[in-house]
């Protein structure tokens, strides 16, 4: 094991990066998909509303930038704070 | 040629091969049979994981789901889409890094008790068999019309299939005859809908076509659909029916389920480092995300085609004679999951929202697979897409009964009953319990709670509400302990379950129900979407219970530390 201090800040890290994240994901999906469609209500897009693509297709696509993001940026913290395998 | 030999051609070559990789990658060891051997490339990993993770639900019934609840389903999409990046960021590296074989195995050390790890053994097999269900509801459609019997005769084959299937292979097996599901799968999904889009919208990108212009209308497909549903009666495709407390419910029920199912999970085990798991996620993601982006197009276009087909003069004119119904249709009536009744005696075929006018009576799980008869695509397609089905229900039901035998084997009877079991009856107890499983849900699959998915829904809730909050506490807590784990699971799980056999009949019984989804006992909460409430109700018991009772020890806080930390991940350890 890394010692303690080493590891301790590298947790905080992730856990700053896990929250950053979080917030991306959840608005992106449950945010313009479900509780903040009615205000996206007036961008058109194919015959219907913004927050009708986000609920369907964009929610998808952030989820997928938003974990190779994730990984990259771990691999980053891992090599930093020299806890890599 | 005739469509039943050439279904019978397409779906006997593709069992071929599954069951020829089967063979050829028996399982020798126990750790083989439970992990592969862990030796599994993160691209390999994220194309089985994506065979594992795309079930009946996804590939038979979703889009059929989605075709007749319009946006409201979204729930599906984003919920069973979503749960990867929690999978990703919250459980994957960690668990990779703890190094076990199962998932009460982890519960087990982390809450330093054996209580823990049978509480963690029995909300898994309640969820697992609760899945199992629902991908024997939509076997049981594939099989019954692709070898045009009714759908009971359908799921009685198909368990048979299943079982031997299952049996002869351990993880290893399931991991390549997974890829190669996963090809399957996908291509038989994807080009029926690449022909139906260019047929409609003259893209052939079926994401894109979505949202692009109906040849035939010159407006966009959507605003053409809501156009063709409001003639109908119904509501239209793209608005809101539901509550938005529900749909929320929903989506974050499906998600954290996502995150909590221990077949999905135990698949991050099996790659060679923690780096590998967090990228394993973000593939498994990809390849899911391929069949995901194209089911909203599927839904859409088939309402649409299944409307054009009652309806070919348009939706103001009049409707089909019966006698001039297609092949299609005829084809489903022989299943039984198509009916027609000529309640006004005029021989047409009237479609409608109201329920006194409504003639035409579709199983929502036969859109997928009826699809390409509808859009009247070449033979060769619509036998692919039956292939298709039963290799996203087999890929699963496998899975899924390799995560129940692996928890009655290794954490209940090897840990707990009897430790020196050979390794020879630790596999023959294996099977023993796979074949169980299957036997009840069967049984319970001859009438399921739900249509595919929704059955499937229920398994996350019950997932959702019980072992991911153990897992995610058991990571980012030190302070949850033994007790509090405990308390908060038997809470979550139980209180989640009564809610559901509440609406739906006491274990699935559907007679013995006391409130229906369409009027639910809490608000609007429907019995699919109370995981969400389930698992909150776990935080919150495992947090005042710990708070009340001793601290961890100083070796579980320890190995809490270095779960948190990918480096000194060695090779998994057995015991």
């Amino acid at each position: 094991m890394a010692d303690n201090s080493s590891s301790n800040a590298y947790w905080k890290a992730n856990i700053k990066t896990i929250q950053v994240f979080l917030v991306i994901w959840f608005v992106c999906s449950f945010g313009f998909g479900i509780l903040l469609r009615p205000m996206l209500a007036g961008i058109g897009i194919g015959g219907t509303d913004l927050g009708f693509w986000f609920a369907q297709q964009g929610s998808i696509i952030v989820f997928l930038i938003l974990i190779f993001a994730y990984a990259a940026r771990m691999n980053k913290l891992d090599k930093e704070f020299g806890v890599e395998e | 040629m005739d469509q039943f030999t050439l279904n019978l051609i397409v779906v006997g070559a593709t069992f071929a091969l599954y069951i020829g990789i089967a063979i050829w990658a028996r399982a020798g060891s126990t750790a083989e049979f439970y992990a592969a051997g862990r030796g599994v490339n993160p691209i390999v990993n994220g194309m089985a994981t994506g065979a594992d993770w795309m079930s009946a639900a996804s590939f038979i019934s979703m889009a059929g789901i989605i075709a007749f609840g319009g946006y409201d389903t979204s729930a599906y999409l984003m919920g069973w889409t979503g749960g990867y990046v929690l999978l990703a960021m919250l459980l994957a590296p960690y668990l990779r890094k703890f190094g076990k074989f199962t998932v009460p195995e982890f519960i087990g050390d982390r809450f330093y008790s054996q209580t823990a790890r049978t509480v963690a053994v029995i909300c898994l097999i309640v969820a697992s068999v609760t899945y199992v269900i629902g991908q024997m509801t939509g076997v049981g459609v594939a099989f019954s019309r692709f070898l045009e019997v009714d759908n009971a005769t359908g799921l009685f084959i198909g368990a048979a299939i299943v079982f031997m299937y299952a049996v002869l292979g351990g993880m290893k097996g399931i991991t390549y005859t997974q890829v190669a599901q996963y090809v399957v799968l996908i291509i038989a999904y994807t080009i029926p809908a690449i022909f139906i889009s260019l047929q409609l919208t003259g893209n052939p990108l079926p994401p894109l076509g979505l949202f692009s212009d109906a040849t035939a209308t010159g407006k966009p497909i959507l605003e053409t659909l809501n156009g063709m549903m409001a003639d109908l009666g119904f509501g239209s495709y793209t608005e809101q029916k539901d509550t938005t407390l529900n749909m929320f419910l929903f989506t974050v029920s499906l998600m954290i389920g996502t995150a909590g199912l221990p077949h999905v999970i135990v698949r991050f085990f099996t790659v060679p480092t923690v780096k590998d798991a967090r990228s394993s996620a973000g593939w498994a993601l990809v390849f899911i995300a391929l069949l995901y982006l194209t089911a909203p197009a599927v839904g859409a276009m088939a309402r649409m085609n299944l409307i054009n087909t009652i309806y070919p003069d348009g939706t103001s004119a009049a409707p089909l004679a019966y006698e001039a119904r297609p092949d299609w249709v005829k084809n489903w009536e022989k299943t039984g999951l198509l009916k027609f009744e000529d309640k006004n005696g005029d021989g047409l075929i009237q479609y409608a929202a109201s329920k006194e006018a409504n003639e035409f009576d579709v199983n929502r799980d036969i859109i997928t697979l009826a699809n390409p008869e509808i859009a009247q695509l070449p033979g060769w397609v619509i036998a692919l897409v039956a292939a298709g089905g039963l290799a996203a229900a087999l890929s699963t039901a496998a899975g899924l009964l390799m995560a129940i035998s692996s928890a009655v084997s290794h954490d209940l009877i090897k840990s707990q009953i009897n430790p020196n079991i050979s390794e020879k009856n630790e596999l023959l107890a294996a099977r023993i319990s796979m074949a169980v499983a299957i036997a009840v849900a069967t049984y319970l699959g001859l009438n399921p709670p739900g249509f595919a998915a929704q059955t499937v829904a229920l398994a996350f809730g019950l997932a959702a509400s019980s072992i991911f909050p153990a897992l995610m506490m058991g990571i980012f807590s030190k302070r949850i302990n033994n007790t509090g784990a405990v308390a908060g699971m038997l809470a979550g799980l139980g209180v989640t379950i009564v809610y559901i056999f509440l609406h739906k009949g006491w274990f699935f019984v559907a007679d013995t129900a006391s409130f229906s989804d369409s009027d639910p006992l809490l608000l609007s909460i429907k019995s699919t979407s109370f995981g969400a409430v389930g698992a909150l109700i776990n935080f919150v018991v495992a947090f005042v219970v710990s708070g009340a009772t001793k601290d961890t020890p100083a070796e579980i806080q320890e190995l809490v530390e270095s779960i948190r930390i990918p480096k000194g991940a060695g090779a998994a350890v057995d015991h």
